[in-house]
């Protein structure tokens, strides 16, 4: 048996992919091999990097950044403008660095993957861009370590962009200096949290730090660190080279956030793969690019972006798919990838599932993420099992109520509560089906140790 | 200063605080377990949250954790909140889903943070019912006991351990709810300050191993307050006794000295109270060849004093181990012409050094506490970890202290630890050593010197002729030194408050005589400099004090017969000169009196040997490296449980032998009048009467108990030996009873607290009931009196600077290196210690190494002038080629800085510690 590699899959041919409309993927070839130096150069790349180095202050850089509005593509939606505006600078301030967090581990999400093997110049472009308007002086891609090929093709590109001059002293003769590292990840999800993922950069536990003091103030080493994702960063050289309203528009009427997004669909459905839309795209449109639910079954239930975002009815498919817009309906934007569910499947098994993973990627820092998560999961298993206890489900809506927001150490707890709270919310009914066992009786055969 | 209004009282708070220190300051009670006094906030156990409100009209509030939010003016907080109340009481529950829920097997259970803590946040019933996660314990030397199953994961060992001590060997592993706090395998905890782990730990994962072996739960234990004796540092303890034994040494909070921690000498060192070899009864012999009797009190004396009323001449030889008050008895009963310290010459020597210096070099002595916040130091010819672990690890914290002022220039919260450390680095004050090895502190360190003892003077004589150039120079100085020399010079100059550092450990008073240079010119630029001077034994201070002939004097007026007796108080004279001249002395001496708690070899000496009682039997004053006069209490009655016993403090023999050779009928003696009678005659130690509460001290009309209230057993723990339980023994010395009855509350401040107890709160965690504000001072004063104020005239610059060291054709020159287990001569006779000591092996400098051919393991004959010893040979990259290291704590053959002669040993051969 022959295994085929599996490749993020871009669904749009390259009639509709234009530079205008299409920033991050237009410059993305058919056959979905890497887009080298040469291709990148010559379908404008690095252009922005010798204007704004050569032609724009750093403080221009963020402000153009800030009226574009672009807001956080790993998911929580903040303002890269604004971030970049409050990273510590001044001659007292050790130069710091520019962290581009490429750990996708988010259950459901394969869009950073898809630039990163396909066309990490435009990365490397938006991170020398980010780095000059931060004054850092050197940058790291932390790389979710299952990313081989991605690696390769970052490697490659950083090896092509370093000899090419785009990367180390003076670039594009304009006095920066600047470098950047590729950093594989040993492969835990907290390290997508920027904090988490500064201490693992440094070579400690990848356990989140407080904020304040924020990375900007205090980051990698204790200097001002920036660290965005790879999707915000592939996103600056197109404003850079367009301007702000040129982004902002880009979504129309559909949001007010402003550019495009990778948005992807997963789950049963005729054709899962990536798409880049202006954000705002309904759900709907997705669905229907997608090919409409395999098999003609009928969609139950779906998460709008990754495992740690709360579910949402087909009702809700009309909506917006922006920050806010989301956010309205008590779920998250998250990474803009859908993860369709039908008929057939089992919310609280998905909802196992996804609570297992959250409970094993605990950092194990803060009780109620490290003790809490596991409780969640073997209370799950029970009424999967069909063992549940009358007092369970009012157990879980507790613990999804104490793993909440301001309660835990970072969001990693409030990530994982979220679609349980939202699954207890709108399929109660099959978490009470679970419960069949009088209260206290103990079972023959106790959960096993290790399973959760 | 800061206002702010805990479910709606108004307290005024330090503003600087976070909001969980400033409730448990006002004596409020949050439940928290990351957090720690000493070491801040981390925000990851969630145990401390409390409802916040934006103003007087917020209702709903939000929950935040207390420990990770400032308590700035205005801040409006809630405890009380339900869903405060209720967070809090998840918390618990979820910490408890893995806990075994052994207390009653539990070291722990009684004084149990954890077991407070939720009694306190009420959860009472387990509602988990699956699995719990198990783990493997680790076995980690004899000092600490693992039961990882216990743990939850608050970190606050690694915190200690790595962030706090700079232990590098234990750490956090796994991840989830599977974290692991071990090492990366079986071993021996490395850290010297291990046994705070049992302390730090909020429940039973870190335990005291020595406690275990002979458990006896916090409550039934028996307490005193009392003062560390293992070195000169002065920690304050509280040793625990049951059954005639002490049964553990606590952390007794002293806000200026060692505040929450021990070190492992300390804590673990007690063993030697407890041997059964321990003399208890007079043993009494007319003659040498003749076999021990044992004897009455009465008998004991009236043998005693017949022979000595009858001796021409008595000499007393006193000892620093000793109490100021037995060192003070002796004298009086010899006289002030026949009295010897019992210290060596050498040692006396540079004791004096110190002592003239800290009068008169112009710098005070800072506490432990000071010694954290100054900002530049020189440790000229220390080994601080091993000499005086407690100060080591003050100075880590000075040296650490750094990140904080670099915090403060952010706006970050000195309390925030985690942040504080990011931001910091390894950014340190500087800390500059010079010392023959490598030590460790040197991860610390901005420049480390590892140098011959002259060398070492002439690196500091050099420093203070660059701060002052009226200081002497030193000739022939390599370009090197000097600039090493300058670089020091310009980073005390430039600190707040630089502080020198030194001692008498390696016996070399040119290195003392440099410290003294370095802080004369640092006081004559008008610093706001320290000098700290490491002494060696527990009252190495106050003897000093007191004064006396040295060692060699005495042996010298026995030995020629210019005295024909002599008195030894606690004091191994064979740990101190080499045996010949010690037994040339004693066999010469017709009559040999020995009080000593410890059957030494100079006890097998004695005629009549009488048995004295060991810092847990006795009261008495110390005076401690810092010239702190601090009152140590009688922990347990030693007769109570074992009736023949005849032990007393050595002042108390001294004072009735005195009456005995006059014929005088005496009545006892108290404390209390016998610390006055010292006093008064010497002047220096005037203020020794006010170290402590008399035996008249009251609180509410009552005397303090010794025992918790809770303490069981009194009727019964005697019923093998009577059936009707005796009176309990009454205390003439001190104001504690040796009973349950007694004050021990928290409502009315006192100095001289013998455990840390207080409603709610049974574990260590207790203390900041007792203290102004946590981590503070007690609210009575923290205990003892400073009996040394360095005088403002600064006196004249020292001008004999040693030559550079230069080695010699077949020659080494000696050096001893101190040693935190094994040596110190009565804790290394308690077990745990013997087996945490590292085997005494030659340190000898890599080239030497290779020019005679020998290496690790190899064993050298080493000869002096009085003896050769024999040892394995290790190899020391960092020791100077021309000088051997020679661990502290072996029998004294050989002298500090005498060369010796090396030979590889054929086989066999002396072993070490036996002498030739």
């Amino acid at each position: 048996m022959s295994v085929r590699r599996y490749h993020s899959q871009l669904r749009q041919g390259a009639a509709e992919r234009r530079a205008e409309t299409h920033p991050l993927t237009w410059r993305l070839r058919e056959d979905g091999t890497m887009v080298g130096l040469e291709e990148y150069v010559e379908k404008k790349g690095y252009a922005a990097v010798r204007e704004v180095l050569n032609h724009r202050t750093a403080d221009d850089v963020i402000k153009t950044m800030k009226e574009a509005n672009v807001r956080g593509r790993g998911g929580a939606g903040f303002s890269a403008g604004v971030k970049w505006s409050l990273t510590m600078k001044g001659p007292d301030i050790p130069r710091g660095y520019l962290v581009c967090n490429a750990d996708e581990m988010e259950p459901g999400t394969f869009k950073d993957r898809l630039l990163l093997e396909q066309q990490p110049h435009l990365l490397i472009e938006g991170m020398i861009l980010a780095g000059y308007a931060n004054d850092s002086c050197f940058g790291y891609i932390f790389l979710r370590g299952e990313y081989l090929e991605a690696a390769r093709a970052v490697q490659r590109a950083l090896d092509e962009a370093r000899a090419a001059g785009w990367l180390g002293a003076d670039i594009a003769g304009s006095g920066f200096d600047f470098d950047i590292a590729l950093h594989s990840g040993a492969g835990r999800y907290i390290c997508g949290e920027e904090t988490a993922l500064i201490n693992s950069l440094e070579g400690r536990r990848a356990n989140p730090r407080d904020k304040p003091p924020f990375p900007g103030q205090s980051g990698a080493w204790g200097k001002p660190t920036v660290v965005n994702n790879v999707e915000t960063l592939c996103n600056a050289p197109g404003v850079m080279h367009h301007g702000a309203q040129w982004y902002q528009e880009l979504s129309g009427e559909l949001s007010d956030d402003g550019g495009t997004k990778l948005y992807g669909v997963s789950g049963k459905v005729n054709m899962p793969g990536l798409w880049e839309l202006p954000i705002g795209t309904p759900a709907s449109e997705l669905l229907e690019r997608a090919g409409g639910m395999r098999d003609g079954r009928t969609l139950k239930t779906w998460l709008p972006g990754g495992g740690s975002t709360g579910f949402l009815l087909p009702e809700h498919l009309d909506s917006p798919l922006d920050f806010d817009s989301i956010g309205k309906l008590g779920s998250r934007l998250g990474t803009g990838l859908l993860t369709v569910v039908n008929e057939d499947q089992s919310v609280l098994a998905l909802v196992r599932n996804l609570e297992q993973f959250f409970a094993r990627e605990s950092c194990g820092w803060c009780t109620p993420c490290r003790d809490g998560l596991p409780w969640t999961v073997k209370l799950l298993q029970a009424l999967e099992r069909g063992e549940g206890e009358p007092r369970d489900i009012e157990m879980l809506d507790k613990l999804a109520d104490d793993l909440g927001p301001g309660k835990t150490f970072c969001a990693h707890a409030p990530g994982a509560a979220m679609p349980l709270q939202s699954a207890l919310k709108y399929f109660r009914d099959e978490f009470e089906r679970g419960v069949t066992n009088p209260a206290g009786v103990t079972h023959d055969e106790p959960m096993p140790v290790g399973e959760a | 200063m800061a206002t702010i209004h805990v479910d709606g009282q108004r307290y005024d708070v330090e503003g600087s605080d976070n909001l969980l220190d400033a409730c448990l300051s006002q004596g409020l009670d949050v439940p928290y377990f990351c957090w720690h006094p000493a070491m801040g906030s981390v925000g990851a156990c969630r145990q401390c949250a409390v409802k916040q409100f934006k103003d007087e009209d917020d209702t709903q509030g939000k929950l935040v954790m207390s420990c990770m939010t400032p308590a700035a003016d205005g801040t409006r907080i809630s405890i009380d909140d339900e869903q405060a109340r209720e967070f809090r009481a998840s918390v618990i529950e979820w910490l408890m889903i893995n806990h075994p829920h052994d207390c009653p097997v539990c070291e722990e259970g009684g004084h149990c943070h954890l077991q407070d803590m939720t009694v306190m946040t009420g959860h009472d019933r387990r509602r988990y019912r699956f699995r719990k996660r198990t783990h493997r314990n680790q076995y980690l030397g004899p000092f600490i006991a693992h039961e990882m199953n216990r743990c939850i994961t608050c970190y606050r060992c690694v915190r200690f351990y790595r962030d706090y001590a700079g232990g590098t060997d234990l750490g956090a592993f796994g991840a989830n709810s599977n974290i692991y706090f071990g090492r990366h395998q079986d071993g021996v905890l490395e850290s010297p300050f291990s046994g705070n782990l049992s302390e730090v730990c909020p429940t039973g994962v870190f335990t005291d191993q020595t406690h275990s072996e002979q458990y006896t739960r916090k409550w039934d234990l028996q307490f005193a307050p009392s003062i560390c004796h293992q070195c000169a540092v002065g920690c304050n303890i509280s040793p625990g006794e049951r059954y005639g034994d002490i049964r553990r040494i606590e952390n007794r909070y002293h806000g200026e000295v060692n505040r929450f921690f021990l070190c492992d000498r300390g804590r673990f060192g007690y063993g030697y109270v407890n041997r059964d070899d321990r003399p208890r009864q007079p043993e009494w012999r007319s003659d040498r060849d003749d076999g021990w009797v044992t004897l009455e009190v009465d008998a004991a004396l009236d043998h005693g004093a017949d022979r000595l009323r009858s001796a021409r001449r008595v000499i007393g030889i006193g000892s620093p181990r000793a109490s100021l008050e037995s060192n003070h008895q002796l004298r009086e009963l010899v006289g002030e012409e026949a009295f010897s310290t019992g210290i060596g010459v050498a040692e006396q020597r540079c004791l004096d050094e110190m002592h003239s210096l800290n009068q008169r070099c112009g710098l005070p002595t800072p506490t432990l506490r000071e010694v954290e916040h100054h900002d530049a130091l020189l440790i000229l010819g220390e080994d601080l970890i091993e000499s005086a672990a407690r100060v080591g690890l003050a100075v880590r914290q000075a040296a650490q202290a750094r990140r904080e002022t670099l915090a403060a220039e952010r706006n970050i919260p000195t309390w925030n630890d985690a942040a504080v450390r990011t931001l910091g680095q390894d950014r340190y004050h500087p800390v500059f050593i010079a010392y023959p090895t490598a030590t460790q502190l040197d991860d610390v360190t901005a420049a480390r010197f590892t140098l011959a003892p002259d060398d070492i003077a002439r690196l500091g004589f050099a420093v203070a002729h660059e701060i002052d150039d009226q200081a002497p120079a030193v000739a022939d100085l390599d370009s090197a030194t000097r600039e090493a020399a300058r670089d020091i010079a310009t980073r005390l100059m430039a600190a707040e408050r630089p502080l020198v550092i030194s001692g008498g450990s390696l016996g070399c008073e040119a290195i003392l005589q440099a410290a003294g240079n370095v802080a004369r010119a640092l006081a004559r630029r008008a610093r706001r400099g320290g000098l700290l001077l490491v002494r060696r034994e527990a009252n190495s201070t106050g003897l000093t004090m007191i004064g006396g002939k040295p060692l060699e004097w005495a042996l010298d007026e026995l030995a020629s017969r210019r005295a024909d007796a002599v008195v030894i108080l606690e004091n191994d004279l064979y740990q101190r000169l080499p045996a010949a001249a010690i037994d040339a002395a004693l066999t010469t001496a017709e009559t040999v009196v020995v009080l000593d708690h410890q059957r030494t070899a100079t006890w097998a000496q004695a005629h009549l040997g009488l048995p004295a009682a060991s810092f847990a039997e006795a009261d008495g004053t110390l005076v401690s490296l810092e010239g702190r006069a601090q009152r140590f209490f009688q922990v347990f009655d030693p007769s109570y449980l074992r009736p023949a016993t005849r032990i007393h403090e050595s002042w108390r023999w001294l004072h009735v032998l005195r009456g005995d050779i006059r014929r005088h009928p005496v009545a006892d003696i108290t404390l209390d009048a016998v610390t006055r009678d010292c006093a008064r005659a010497h002047p220096a130690l005037d203020a020794i009467v006010d170290a402590a509460p008399d035996a008249n001290y009251r609180v509410h009309g009552l005397k303090l108990a010794r025992e918790p209230h809770r303490y069981s057993g009194r009727t019964a723990m005697r019923a093998h030996l009577n059936v009707s339980e005796p009176r309990v023994p009454q205390d003439p010395d001190s104001p504690f009873t040796f009973s349950m009855e007694g004050y021990n509350g928290i409502g009315r401040p006192r100095e001289e607290v013998a455990f840390a107890w207080a409603p709610g709160w049974n574990s260590p965690q207790a203390w900041n009931k007792f203290t102004d504000e946590v981590g503070g001072h007690l609210r009575a004063g923290d205990p003892g009196v400073r009996l040394i104020a360095p005088s403002p005239a600064a006196d004249a610059f020292a001008t004999a600077i040693p030559e550079s060291f230069r080695g010699r054709d077949g020659e080494w020159q000696l050096v001893i290196l101190s040693r935190l287990f094994g040596g110190d001569e009565t804790s290394s006779r308690a077990a745990p210690i013997v087996a945490r000591a590292a085997p005494a092996t030659l340190a000898v400098a890599d080239d030497d190494a290779t020019r005679l051919g020998v290496d690790d393991g190899d064993r050298l004959e080493i000869t002096g002038q009085a003896g050769s010893l024999t040892l394995a040979v290790r190899r020391e990259a960092t020791l100077p080629s021309g000088v051997v290291g020679l661990p502290a704590g072996l029998a004294p053959v050989l002298v500090a800085g005498e060369w010796v002669r090396l030979a590889v040993s054929r086989g066999g051969g002396g072993d070490a510690g036996g002498h030739s």
